[in-house]
C-alpha cells in the first residue's frame, strides 16, 4: 500500500479524486505533507494551494480558501469552501483581487468591516502568491 | 341553456386562465433543470461531509462535543422549511400533515416544542396555531444562500448549546422524482451515527489545533451543508411540484373549453332552428 486515496469536494461539487503520493495541504497551523498510512487527523485549512503528487502522473495543483482536512490511514478527504483547479487560477486575476482588497482595508471602518476586509485580502494574498507559483513551475516545463 | 353570448365570455376567460397556467408550467420546468443541477452540485460536499462525520463516531475522542451527546427531552426544536410561494399542488399542506401528528405527540406528553420556520408559507400557516415560533426567515428565492439560513439556524444550534432545547429536527420535502415529493423528518440534533459499525481499536484524530474548537467548527459546518442541502431540495421539489400542478390546471382548462364549447354549439344550434322555426310559421301564417 504505497498510495492514499484522495478526495475534493467543495460546496460547489466535485472537485479531484484519485490516488496520490503526497499530499500538501495549507493546514491551520502550518502545511502538511500527507503521505499513505497517516495517522488519523483532522483539522481546518487557511487560504493556499493544495498540491497532489502521483507517481508518473503531473502533480496537480489547486487553490482552497479553506475549509476541513480529514485524513484516514488510506484516504485524505478535503472539504473545501471554495477551490479553483489550475486553470482557473489567473495570475492577473488574482493580483487584481488583492489590489481591490487592499483598498477595502484601507476604506473598512467598524470591526466587522474591518475583520472582513482582512480575511478577503488574506485570501486574496494567498490566490497571488499560488498563482505566481504555478507561473514560475510553468516555465520550469 | 345560457346564451350563446355568455358562454363564449367564459370560454374566453377560461383560455386566457390555461394561457397563464401553461406558462407557470413551462417556467417550473425551465427552473426545476436549474434547481435539480444546483442540487446535484450540493451533493458530493454533502456526502464527504457525512462520511467525515461517520468517521468522527467510530473515533473514540477524549472530548465529548454537546452536538454528539443526547440528552434527556425536556424541549424539542423543528426547523421547517417550506416554500415561499403557493400554486405548487399539495407539497406544503404534505409537509404539515407530516409535522402535526408528531407535534402533538410531544404535547400529549407535555413537551413543549419550538419552531423554526424557513419559508413564507409556513410562518402563514403556523400564525394561525397556538405555537413557539422562535425564529423565521422568508423569500430566499429560488438560489438559496447560506448566509440567509444561518440567522434562523444560529438561533436553533444556541438554544441547544445552552441547553433550551434537547433534541432538533429538519422538516423538509425530499425529491423522490419530478412526480413525486416526500416530507421527512430527520433529526439533526444530537448527530446521529449513519451507521453503527464500530472500529475494534481505539482511535483517535489528531486534532490540530484543539478538538474544542474543531469540531465545533467541523459540526457547524455539517448542520449548515445539511440545512441548506435540505433548503435547496425543497426548492427543487417546489419547482417539480408547481410544473406538476400547473400541467393538471392546463389540462383541466382544455376539459372544460371543450365541455363549454359543445354547450356553446348546442346553443348556437338551438337558435338558429328557433329562428328557422320562427321563420316557417311565419310563412305559415301569410
Amino acid at each position: 500500500m504505497n498510495t492514499i486515496h484522495v478526495e475534493i469536494v467543495s460546496a460547489e461539487g466535485h472537485i479531484y479524486s484519485g490516488d496520490a503520493n503526497l499530499v500538501i495541504c495549507p493546514a491551520k497551523m502550518g502545511d502538511v505533507g500527507i503521505a499513505p498510512r497517516h495517522a488519523p487527523l483532522m483539522t481546518t485549512l487557511r487560504p493556499g494551494e493544495v498540491r497532489v503528487q502521483a507517481e508518473g502522473k503531473d502533480e496537480v495543483f489547486l487553490f482552497v480558501t479553506g475549509g476541513i482536512l480529514e485524513v484516514q490511514p488510506t484516504q485524505v478527504t478535503i472539504l473545501a469552501d471554495t477551490a479553483m483547479r489550475e486553470h482557473e487560477l489567473d495570475e492577473a486575476a488574482a493580483d487584481d483581487a488583492r489590489r481591490k482588497a487592499e483598498e477595502a482595508l484601507k476604506g473598512a471602518t467598524g470591526r466587522e468591516d474591518l475583520a472582513h476586509a482582512q480575511q478577503q485580502l488574506v485570501e486574496a494574498a494567498a490566490r497571488y502568491r499560488a498563482a505566481q507559483k504555478l507561473k514560475g513551475k510553468r516555465k520550469q516545463l | 341553456m345560457a346564451g350563446a353570448k355568455e358562454i363564449r365570455t367564459k370560454i374566453k376567460s377560461v383560455k386566457s386562465t390555461q394561457k397563464i397556467t401553461k406558462a407557470m408550467e413551462k417556467v417550473a420546468a425551465s427552473k426545476l433543470r436549474r434547481t435539480q443541477s444546483r442540487m446535484a452540485a450540493a451533493r458530493p460536499y454533502a456526502d464527504k461531509i457525512r462520511d467525515v462525520i461517520a468517521n468522527l463516531f467510530k473515533a473514540h475522542p477524549e472530548y465529548r462535543h454537546p452536538y454528539l451527546v443526547s440528552r434527556e427531552v425536556k424541549r424539542v426544536g423543528y426547523i421547517v422549511i417550506t416554500t415561499d410561494r403557493g400554486l405548487c399542488g399539495g407539497l406544503n399542506v404534505n409537509t404539515f400533515r407530516r409535522l402535526l401528528p408528531e407535534l402533538r405527540q410531544w404535547q400529549e406528553k407535555g413537551i413543549e416544542v419550538d419552531l423554526c420556520l424557513i419559508g413564507a408559507k409556513g410562518v402563514q400557516f403556523f400564525r394561525r396555531l397556538k405555537v413557539n415560533v422562535v425564529a423565521a426567515t422568508t423569500h430566499l428565492g429560488e438560489n438559496p444562500h447560506v448566509a440567509a439560513l444561518v440567522g434562523a439556524m444560529t438561533v436553533m444550534l444556541d438554544a441547544y448549546r445552552e441547553g433550551r432545547i434537547d433534541r432538533l429536527f429538519l422538516v423538509h420535502n425530499s425529491f423522490l422524482n419530478t412526480m413525486s415529493q416526500k416530507p421527512d423528518v430527520r433529526t439533526l440534533l444530537p448527530a446521529e451515527a449513519p451507521c453503527t459499525e464500530s472500529l475494534p481499536k481505539n482511535w483517535d484524530y489528531l486534532y490540530e489545533p484543539g478538538a474544542a474548537d474543531l469540531l465545533d467548527d467541523v459540526l457547524t459546518r455539517y448542520i449548515e451543508t445539511q440545512v441548506y442541502r435540505a433548503a435547496v431540495e425543497n426548492v427543487a421539489c417546489e419547482m417539480a411540484a408547481k410544473m406538476v400542478a400547473m400541467k393538471a390546471a392546463t389540462d383541466n382548462a382544455g376539459k372544460l373549453i371543450e365541455r363549454l364549447q359543445l354547450d356553446y354549439n348546442k346553443a348556437r344550434q338551438a337558435g338558429i332552428t328557433r329562428e328557422i322555426a320562427e321563420i316557417v310559421g311565419g310563412a305559415a301564417a301569410v
